[in-house]
């Protein structure tokens, strides 16, 4: 459930009626959910794909950290960030 | 587009500055997540055939048909009869153009969309299409064995409108005995099939006292989302608004208790909350503005800007019998006539406003001062705010349940 704080060992997904999908008329991926609409931008489809619930967070922002030659504690961050704000939208869950 | 980002360094996540790939050209404030935005206009990219932003969602009216008759409906007051309802088979043609043109979701509606034997057919199309598929229903029609044989189809998501949370006033409202209970059971059935529910509670002045226990009612049904919606006072809803209108200390009270299930129930239910507008300062921007995020098709095909749009004279509406969509979307005369800003008069047309609520809803300024260019009354700009107070202050009336007129005749084909 989306009230418990997002772990490293939490393997987040896409709950059943959420969907990232591609739409090629708005030029980008979109995460449908209930009466809600969001344009994901590359780095948000990016995390998005990662949320099936086969990884955990500390696997994904590894898995980002290299994609992207990035920090992993902003990468952590920003995911954590995103995801949490997506759980509180109920679009998430862990 | 999306590759693009692959490789790259990390910044877009890092400042509410960075733009992805998707918002090229457009700006607009800052946004409540880095990542993402709600594609409210602003997001939309300006592509799009003839430089017209493709819309989002199809509200697809499958029937006028339904077994509840509650006094606040927005349907028209002449209801289409049912020897005139699109084939399964043309609203598959409609969904797949629909998909095509940028819609991402649907909305199967009515009436009731139960109502018509042939709905699996219809959902089933609608996914098939790529599109987002929403259930919107009474529960009235839809037993379980159905709603399995639905949610097999591909629904991803059912919307139940419950009437209030005292089973007699709910059945009162909908005309009929029975429907409390049914609904209930039916909530429980969709999230026991895994799919989430939304509840919708229309409210108005024989329920607003009770628009807390409604709330907890939707979580209690384990609901992840809630809609209350006020009432908006178009097609029955008007017809009936003397019995409807809540008054203002009612409005006041149910706003704060509102807010607060809001703050208490953040993150296990969504709480959405469609705001009454005759008590208003700023008019709603209706469906995001005319013509620019969504499309209605009507029962026999008819294609209108929003549910409402009919009662405005002279607007020539095309139907999917004789265009395709995209034609519809981009060309028709009735959604030219109010999209973007040049049709508008002052106030309206050199406010700062204009491009947040664009100057509210013609079908509401048209219904309350006769002419549908004029600013909506909601505004407190308006030369004719003034009406609104008095019309809310009508004395009470007793409800004129919507009903199909044409039953007898049309129907008994």
């Amino acid at each position: 459930m989306s009230e418990r704080p997002l772990a490293g060992s939490a393997r987040p997904r896409l709950p059943r009626g959420v969907r990232l999908q591609h739409s090629a008329a708005h030029g980008g991926d979109v995460l449908l959910g209930p009466e809600r609409v969001f344009k994901a931008d590359a780095i948000a489809a990016a995390v998005l794909k990662r949320c099936t619930g086969a990884m955990t967070l500390d696997e994904m922002v590894d898995d980002l950290a290299r994609t992207y030659a990035a920090d992993p504690a902003r990468v952590r961050a920003d995911v954590v960030a995103l995801l949490s704000g997506l759980a509180e939208k109920r679009m998430l869950e862990w | 587009m999306v590759t693009a980002n692959e490789g790259r360094p990390w910044p877009p996540l890092a400042s509410p500055r960075t733009r992805g790939a998707v918002d090229a050209g457009r700006a607009s404030g800052g946004e409540p997540s880095r990542a993402f935005r709600e594609p409210s206009e602003t997001s939309q990219p300006s592509a799009g055939r003839e430089g017209i932003p493709p819309p989002l969602g199809l509200l697809a009216e499958l029937t006028h048909r339904c077994p509840l008759g509650c006094p606040y409906c927005s349907n028209p007051l002449a209801l289409e009869a049912r020897a005139g309802e699109l084939e399964a088979q043309v609203w598959a043609r409609v969904f797949e153009e629909a998909a095509r043109l940028g819609v991402l979701q649907v909305h199967l509606s009515g009436g009731e969309p139960a109502a018509r034997r042939d709905l699996e057919d219809i959902a089933r199309a609608a996914r098939a299409a790529g599109l987002y598929v929403n259930l919107i229903t009474s529960g009235i029609g839809l037993p379980p064995a159905r709603l399995k044989a639905l949610a097999e189809a591909g629904i991803d998501h059912v919307q139940i409108s419950i009437q209030d949370s005292e089973p007699q006033s709910a059945d009162r409202i909908a005309g009929y005995p029975g429907a409390f209970a049914r609904k209930n059971a039916l909530a429980t059935e969709v999230v026991q099939l895994g799919l989430p529910l939304t509840v919708n509670m229309v409210v108005h002045r024989a329920n607003i006292d009770r628009i807390g226990a409604m709330i907890e009612l939707a979580a209690a049904l384990q609901a992840a989302r809630v809609e209350v919606a006020h009432v908006q006072y178009y097609g029955w809803a008007l017809a009936n608004r003397a019995a409807l209108m809540p008054s203002r200390e009612q409005v006041d009270r149910a706003l704060a208790a509102v807010e607060r299930l809001r703050r208490a129930y953040r993150g296990r239910m969504v709480i959405d909350a469609v705001v009454p507008d005759y008590y208003a300062h700023f008019p709603k921007p209706c469906l995001g503005g005319w013509g620019r995020r969504s499309l209605n098709v009507t029962p026999s095909g008819r294609v209108l800007p929003c549910h409402a749009a009919e009662v405005i004279p002279g607007l020539e509406f095309w139907s999917v019998r004789d265009y395709a969509l995209a034609d519809i979307w981009a060309r028709s005369p009735a959604f030219q006539a109010f999209r973007g800003t040049d049709w508008m008069q002052e106030p309206c047309r050199n406010c700062p406003r204009r491009e947040q609520d664009y100057g509210g809803c013609r079908c509401q300024a048209f219904l309350l001062t006769g002419e549908a260019a004029a600013t909506d009354p909601v505004c407190h700009l308006s030369p004719n705010h003034g009406l609104l107070k008095a019309l809310a202050e009508e004395p009470a009336q007793p409800y004129r349940y919507r009903r199909l007129a044409a039953d007898k005749t049309a129907g008994a084909r």
